[in-house]
């Protein structure tokens, strides 16, 4: 599905969009760490990677501040167009959706900062590290797919979103069903709910990122095309 | 409400058309008196090229062009006449056109722009429009009489020279002011003085335009009678004069400018006022002669420009 | 009395230091590069018409240095100031001062001789002129000016500035053949490649692209940046999206005044003046 483009005539332009790339992968890898290590912080209590993790997010800031910066320059340094334009301005939307993915990692980091006290059975967390593992994957395929381009990765990553849209429902009921049966266990299951939200918001963001992959390659929004393909 | 905008759009429509067909009728009705007055010069100048030709062509030999003048027209020919002629050229060609050019170029690229250099301009422009007779009273009057060189092939050169002078400097300025200022400004901008820009790059591209002045400014010296007759050239010519290159050395030899001689528009002239009818037929001949000579000058001029300007563009 | 003109004076520096403070007209700009020109309170004078008021310009060493401006704002006749252009029509009248650094000859002054000036900065200009000769003599012709006339010199140096030029491939089986041969683009890279040749200290480009196709363009803005690495150059473009795409720094003029000089990036992004804003976001008027 990826088509590779020839090189620009400017090599300096070429060498400019290149870069973007480049912060972009950079970023994403920085925000997939934020979401691991913010989970595992949550998970297993550990009040140092929780710091960690917030102060990580200062750099996470930083850099969609890079790209930002980088996408202006482009815009009104080489007027882009086409396939160029596309690539600048979803590189803005991606490194805004990593940046909120990024405070999402450092909401799990908070969460984990104030439940250390509460002493959490680990039952509990079944269902947060399942659904942590779930759209980690996810927005790893959504950055893969925007990075190399590929349309059909992009379409996966967005039909695979119903997937943890359920999770997160049943894993809601099953914290409904812990709260009902304890209420003592109220504090921490709210707690992981909001844990839960975070992640699910994660997902949202990796699919927009999808879309915007799809949209890079294609030209086309993939919502408009979805209605076409499958008319009701 | 579509079928109102419809009825305008027509109306509009119409409008314009006649508006439009007017302006074809004015064209038209200008095509039709272009074409009538183009008849009737090229339809006079036809019947006057036919004239001559139905008279002078069956006169034309080989003889013709290599006997003397004589008192029987049969025996008659134009010899001293086209020798005349073509020594006159030459040195009408080596005097007007170094000078010409030379002056062309001062006054378009080295002249300082004031009144005076102004001044030499009208006056230059208006010199070519002088009768040219005039040009033969001064030559009489200033190289024949004052300077005292006499009614020969080289006053006879001088005076066609400074007949054809301004011709060849307008056109050697027309030429230099065509060549596009790019250029110009390009050797300039690559550190070129003033001499390296006009002899290797504007007298090169100005040289087509240049060479057609000077063939159009001889062509029309070839033709001119008034200031050669003011000069008094004589009409009768038995001799040659001493040829221009010889066989021993120094191989050149410049007694042909100080000979006396006639030249072919002279020979017409002197022909055609003779009462005999056979004379007349001669006249005619030479005036073919005459006519192919500038022709082929202009022929000449038409192909170094062809060529000079094949060999800047291709 | 003195107080009262003291008075005036205190209360009138301040003001007059606001409004032409950071971007123009103070005594120089400085800029975080090595110059290798400076243009100091340049005017301009078309006889009566006064074309550049009081220009205040740093060029920087191996830069790119872009002029833009509405038509008739003077960015031109500053370019052809730097190689004494104007020279070549009377009644022309240059006050001020253009230094080459680092030796710091005034250019502009009476007392320097305009060829010597060209030699030492080279221009191209805005269509395509190459001389009526082989493209091999076109290289060659600013070296023969300057008395170099050995083969295998001319050989070497022209060859050079060929690939330099990005023409070499193109054209080195048909040297001999005319420069008129070549397409527009090719034609334009030759004239920069004549310009090259004799190594000038300032390379002025004065709309080189104007009458270009959009491809050739690209080919030689990415010389131009290709170039930037070796020689300063000085680019006057109506189009600033050109400017914006191959300059370092930029200078915005308008009737003769330079309005507002900074960094290419800074300018196209957040001009600091109203007028350079209104009119690289196209609201001139």
């Amino acid at each position: 599905m990826a088509t590779t483009l020839n090189e620009h005539i400017v090599t300096s332009y070429e060498d400019e969009l290149t870069n973007l790339n480049k912060i972009i992968s950079e970023m994403g890898g920085m925000v997939e760490q934020a979401i691991t290590e913010g989970a595992s912080a949550l998970l297993k209590l550990d009040h140092q990677q929780a710091q960690d993790v917030r102060q990580f997010d200062k750099r996470i800031d930083e850099i969609q501040q890079r790209i930002n910066d980088a996408a202006v320059s482009i815009i009104a340094r080489r007027q882009p167009m086409a396939a160029d334009l596309r690539m600048v301005v979803t590189a803005i939307q991606v490194a805004n959706d990593l940046e909120r993915t990024g405070d999402m990692a450092k909401q799990l980091a908070k969460r984990a900062l104030q439940i250390e006290s509460l002493n959490l059975a680990p039952k509990f967390y079944n269902g947060v590290k399942h659904m942590k593992d779930l759209v980690a994957r996810q927005l790893q395929a959504a950055l893969d797919a925007y990075l190399t381009r590929d349309s059909k990765a992009a379409i996966d990553v967005c039909s695979r979103d119903d997937e943890v849209d359920a999770i997160y429902n049943s894993l809601f009921r099953e914290l409904l069903t812990y709260m009902m049966e304890d209420p003592r266990n109220i504090t921490q299951c709210t707690h992981l709910l909001f844990c839960a939200k975070s992640l699910e918001r994660v997902g949202d963001h990796a699919t927009n990122i999808a879309e915007a992959a799809y949209y890079l390659e294609t030209g086309r929004h993939l919502g408009a095309d979805e209605q076409q393909r499958q008319p009701r | 409400m579509a079928a109102q905008n419809i009825a305008d759009v027509k109306g509009r429509t119409e409008e314009l058309a006649s508006v439009v067909s007017a302006a074809r009728r004015k064209d038209y009705i200008f095509a039709i008196i272009g074409v009538l007055v183009l008849i009737i010069s090229m339809g006079m100048l036809v019947a006057l090229l036919y004239d001559l030709f139905v008279d002078g062509i069956p006169r034309l030999s080989w003889d013709f062009l290599t006997s003397f003048p004589s008192r029987r027209p049969a025996n008659a020919g134009i010899l001293s006449a086209w020798v005349g002629t073509s020594l006159v050229m030459l040195v009408t060609a080596c005097l007007a056109i170094p000078v010409g050019v030379m002056a062309g170029l001062y006054l378009e690229e080295y002249a300082p722009k004031n009144w005076l250099t102004d001044i030499i301009e009208i006056n230059v422009s208006n010199l070519a429009g002088v009768p040219s007779i005039i040009y033969g009273l001064l030559a009489l009057g200033l190289f024949v009489y004052i300077l005292g060189l006499g009614r020969t092939v080289l006053v006879a050169g001088m005076v066609l020279a400074l007949l054809i002078l301004p011709v060849v400097i307008v056109a050697t300025r027309e030429a230099v002011r065509s060549i596009p200022v790019a250029l110009k400004e390009g050797a300039y901008g690559i550190g070129a003085d003033k001499w390296q820009t006009m002899w290797h790059y504007i007298i090169p591209a100005a040289r087509p335009g240049i060479l057609t002045g000077a063939i159009v400014g001889l062509s029309r010296a070839i033709g001119e009678t008034a200031p050669v007759i003011t000069i008094g050239a004589l009409t009768f010519i038995a001799f040659l004069p001493p040829a221009p290159v010889q066989g021993t050395p120094p191989f050149v030899n410049f007694d042909w400018l100080s000979a006396p001689f006639t030249v072919m528009p002279i020979q017409m002239f002197n022909w055609i006022s003779r009462p005999q009818e056979a004379f007349h037929v001669n006249a005619a001949a030479t005036g073919v002669i005459l006519l192919a000579m500038s022709l082929m000058m202009n022929a000449i001029a038409i192909w170094i420009r062809y060529r000079l300007r094949r060999a800047h563009k291709s | 009395m003195t107080d009262i003109a003291a008075t005036a004076s205190e209360f009138a520096a301040p003001e007059e230091a606001a409004t032409v403070s950071a971007h123009t007209a103070d005594a120089s700009i400085s800029i975080p590069h090595a110059l290798r020109a400076e243009v100091r309170n340049l005017s301009f004078w078309y006889k009566e018409f006064q074309a550049l008021k009081g220009i205040q310009l740093p060029i920087a060493d191996r830069k790119v240095t872009a002029l833009i401006g509405a038509s008739g704002c003077g960015k031109s006749t500053l370019l052809r100031c730097f190689n004494r252009m104007h020279d070549l029509y009377a009644g022309n009248r240059y006050d001020g001062e253009i230094v080459l650094k680092p030796e710091g000859e005034n250019i502009v002054s009476r007392s320097v001789d305009p060829i010597l000036v060209r030699m030492r900065v080279g221009m191209v200009f805005q269509k395509p002129n190459p001389f009526p000769k082989s493209i091999y003599e076109n290289v060659a012709a600013g070296l023969r000016i300057r008395g170099i006339n050995k083969r295998s010199a001319l050989d070497e140096r022209v060859e050079q500035v060929l690939r330099q030029a990005a023409l070499w491939n193109e054209v080195k089986d048909r040297l001999d053949s005319s420069a008129y041969d070549l397409s527009g683009g090719q034609q334009q890279r030759l004239c920069i490649a004549r310009t090259l040749a004799p190594e000038p200290e300032l390379i002025l480009l004065d709309e080189p692209t104007s009458a270009l196709d959009p491809i050739a363009t690209a080919v030689i803005e990415e010389l131009v940046d290709e170039l930037r690495k070796n020689v300063t150059i000085i680019i006057v473009t109506h189009s600033m999206q050109q400017a914006a795409r191959i300059s370092d720094y930029c200078a915005f003029m308008h009737l003769g005044q330079l309005i507002e000089f900074g960094e290419t990036e800074q300018m196209f992004t957040n001009p600091g003046n109203v007028k350079t804003q209104d009119y690289i976001t196209g609201r001139f008027g």
